[in-house]
């Protein structure tokens, strides 16, 4: 196969193959990473080693590298870096990549490789990195030749950060390491690939858009993360569009803070614990808005009931995504933020009354007065809802990021915790990755030293990439650990009360660890709150303790995560907490066959 | 898992498109000429469930370092119109083009056909690839090679004919295409 060279003529400087990766990072505008050393990757944690403008954070398990990469980037709008060596180590982030590739994250991930003569040997700590990772990264490298290396690394950060972001894996053997070529910087790597993503709006496609937004009166605006990845430029074109046309606005758990949740236009997440207005919205409205989201099962419910009168507007950068599931009726490839902007002017010249939704408002009035997040409280025992309702409550006007692990827990905060801004909010939507949210908030608080983090997590997530603790400590990162501690799977535990007769199959976590002690263990603060009456105090401590703390607050043990579509129902079918008795036989055999 | 599939209710994961018939549908895809690059578009078939029923490449391009891909592939107009986008969205694709869409694409495949027979069968055999413009490159006292290109469902039907006159050994190059006229992929 044919090998690139980046041309002689535009080299700067000769330098090793480990100096190259190190110094385009440097030129990237990296100033962390995450990584854990190995012998394929040496000699570049050697390059480090003498590079003081890039700091590094050791993490305890090459997936938490990714997730902290990744809490990293969704918090900056950078692209999060990781260092890891060959074999295990690659094989160990291949989690995170995943989930980053399904979420939409850009990340450049270094892999240290065995040296060209050893590949296709079974050498020690060898694995087929880039056949591994080919079908869960956006685009992969072996670099073979150390020449290529400086146009591979550019455009790497190019190919994850434009288009519809995602993860990119580069493969660097140790001879290649320790080769010399010339280096050449980000402006003069001449790209090899042709990828040049469309990010213009069709100025017809927007025209016939504003016309059906115009003539709506019961439009709603359905906004995922992608809203989020096109930056400043689609969150401020949102809002002033939601503004001037009256509609309201609804986000996928990805989305949440595209739109600030203290709007009158914000009716909560959609579907399958979402808001109750926010769902039968989605089932009513006559024109969908649907913008960087990508109607995925757990939004939709049912599909051949999904919003069946309206006329649907999907704008999205990744055109596999239009049409895949749910037929649009205009389709927009674009950035968000270059088609809401162009959107919002057009729009505005048809002049839409929003008194033309009066009727649309008194529906969804009906619906937010049925209360769907309403539950029973408690004097003798911690609801988990309420804890996040105290949390949100006693963080209000702090600088404050969220990231949570997968569960109960998760669908709580995402239904209790409010966010007014875009990048406040880190959780693993689309693998549903248990482990996500502690080193995300390591990634996170590396980002934003002086904010306050916390990974709203469950006793069973957590304990999945909890040894990033020591990562916390280490590198003196003050992140809050607030365990929703109901000793349950607790997602599984509802799953099997509501489908599975009750039979709570493996899902009790027996064992549980002492989370104060195991905080204190790592040298962290820990904490626990067993009596309502002690909630806040006990927030109120972690927050003010400037040290990594856990927080192990033991809730209701057996309550569950409501509303809920069940599966294989619509969105306008939703089942409530208060329903009691019928809960048993609310998801008929066929529903319980379903995920 | 039950078996009584048609009696269950439309699954979270239902695409709702059943009700489409499959058709064939034959991809031009223009990539760039690099290792692995193969099988991010063959790995790309079998982790969505795509069908491939044949698949040929070659570079055709080496200053330009493009490799063109051709893919005989079947699938509901939906589906279809998803691999088409999936292809595209590949880092090293250049271009992917339906071509079995176009009325003016040509499709040609070649194949070789090894056939066993003495006597009436060879005249038999001669006399067929006569009719077919199939080439004889190589033959002893008891059988033939036989070199034939054209449309598939061609080589199938001099294929069916051979079997019954002694059809040894069939090797097939798999659809290439192109676009009549002066315009290019």
């Amino acid at each position: 196969m044919t090998v690139h060279q980046t041309p002689a003529d535009q080299a700067e400087e000769i330098l090793t193959g480990a100096q190259i990766v190190v110094r385009a990072l440097v030129d990237q505008g990296v100033t962390d990473l995450f990584g854990y050393p190995g012998g394929a990757v040496l000699p570049i944690y050697d390059a480090l080693f003498h590079e003081p403008r890039l700091r590094h954070i050791l993490v305890r398990h090459e997936q938490g590298a990714t997730h902290a990469a990744e809490g990293y980037a969704r918090s900056t709008g950078k692209v999060g870096v990781v260092l890891v060596t060959s074999g295990p180590g690659a094989t160990n982030a291949v989690t995170g990549i995943v989930d980053a590739l399904m979420d939409s994250i850009p990340l450049v991930v270094i892999c240290g490789q065995v040296p060209t003569h050893l590949i296709g040997t079974d050498a020690f700590q060898e694995c087929d990195t880039v056949g591994i990772t080919r079908s869960c990264t956006k685009h992969n490298y072996l670099v073979k030749n150390v020449a290529d290396l400086p146009r591979v690394m550019h455009e790497a950060f190019k190919i994850a950060a434009s288009g519809r972001p995602g993860p990119v894996v580069i493969d660097v053997p140790k001879d290649v390491q320790f080769a010399s070529a010339p280096y050449c910087g980000p402006a003069a790597a001449a790209p090899l690939h042709h990828y040049q993503p469309k990010t213009a709006p069709d100025p017809r496609a927007i025209a016939e858009a504003a016309q059906l937004i115009a003539r709506a009166r019961r439009p709603i605006f359905y906004v995922g993360g992608g809203v989020i990845n096109a930056g400043p430029a689609a969150t401020t074109a949102l809002i002033e569009l939601a503004a001037l046309t009256g509609a309201p606005v609804t986000a996928t758990l990805m989305g949440l803070g595209a739109f600030p949740a203290d709007r009158p236009a914000w009716l909560g997440m959609v579907g399958m614990h979402g808001a109750f207005e926010a769902n039968n919205a989605m089932h009513d409205c006559d024109v969908m808005i649907a913008v960087g989201a990508r109607f995925d099962d757990r939004v939709t419910g049912r599909l051949d009931a999904f919003s069946p009168g309206s006329k649907k507007i999907h704008i999205d950068i990744d055109a596999s995504s239009i049409n895949k599931v749910v037929r649009a009726d205009v389709p927009i490839l674009a950035d968000a933020g270059q088609a809401l902007t162009a959107l919002l002017a057009a729009v505005r010249r048809e002049r839409p009354d929003p008194a033309r939704l009066a009727d649309w408002w008194t529906a969804i009035d009906a619906w937010r007065a049925r209360r769907g997040f309403a539950y029973r409280g408690s004097t003798e025992v911690i609801k988990p809802q309420h804890a996040v309702e105290r949390l949100f409550a006693l963080t209000r006007g702090r600088d404050v990021y969220i990231t949570t692990e997968v569960g109960q827990h998760q669908m709580w905060a995402a239904q209790y915790f409010h966010f007014s801004s875009p990048r406040r909010w880190m959780t693993s939507g689309g693998l549903g990755t248990m482990g996500y949210g502690l080193p995300a908030a390591v990634g996170v608080q590396t980002a934003h030293p002086k904010a306050l983090v916390i990974d709203i997590a469950g006793d069973a997530s957590v304990q999945m990439t909890i040894q990033e603790m020591a990562t916390a400590i280490q590198h003196e990162l003050p992140i809050k650990v607030f365990i929703l501690n109901n000793e349950w799977m607790g997602m599984v535990r509802q799953w099997q009360q509501l489908l599975h007769g009750e039979r709570y199959s493996h899902s009790y976590s027996a064992s549980l660890p002492d989370f104060v002690k195991l905080a204190e263990a790592f040298g962290a603060v820990g904490l626990r709150a067993s009596h309502p009456d002690e909630l806040d105090g006990m927030i109120e401590t972690m927050i003010d303790t400037p040290a990594p703390v856990i927080l192990d607050c033991r809730v209701e043990r057996a309550e569950n995560c409501f509303p809920m579509i069940p599966s294989g129902k619509a969105h306008n079918e939703m089942l409530f907490g208060d329903q009691g008795a019928d809960l048993g036989t609310a998801i008929d055999e066929a529903g319980r066959r379903l995920v | 898992m039950s078996d009584d599939i048609e009696e269950a209710p439309a699954s979270a994961y239902d695409m709702g498109h059943a009700v489409e018939a499959e058709e064939l549908a034959t991809f031009a895809v223009l990539v760039d000429n690099e290792p692995g690059v193969l099988h991010r578009v063959v790995g790309l078939f079998a982790a969505r469930g795509y069908n491939i029923e044949s698949l040929t490449v070659a570079e055709t391009d080496r200053n330009a370092h493009a490799s063109r891909i051709t893919i005989v592939t079947r699938g509901t107009p939906h589906v279809l119109a998803q691999i088409e986008a999936q292809l595209e969205k590949l880092v090293s694709t250049r271009h992917v083009q339906n071509v079995s869409r176009d009325p003016n694409g040509l499709e040609r495949e070649l194949a070789l056909i090894k056939v066993r027979g003495v006597g009436a069968d060879r005249i038999e055999a001669r006399a067929l690839a006569e009719t077919f413009r199939a080439r004889v490159i190589d033959t002893n006292a008891e059988s033939f090679i036989f070199e034939v290109s054209g449309a598939s469902a061609k080589i199938d039907k001099f294929v069916d004919l051979m079997r019954p006159i002694g059809l040894a050994e069939v090797s097939r190059t798999g659809v290439l295409s192109m676009e009549r006229g002066e315009v290019t992929l």
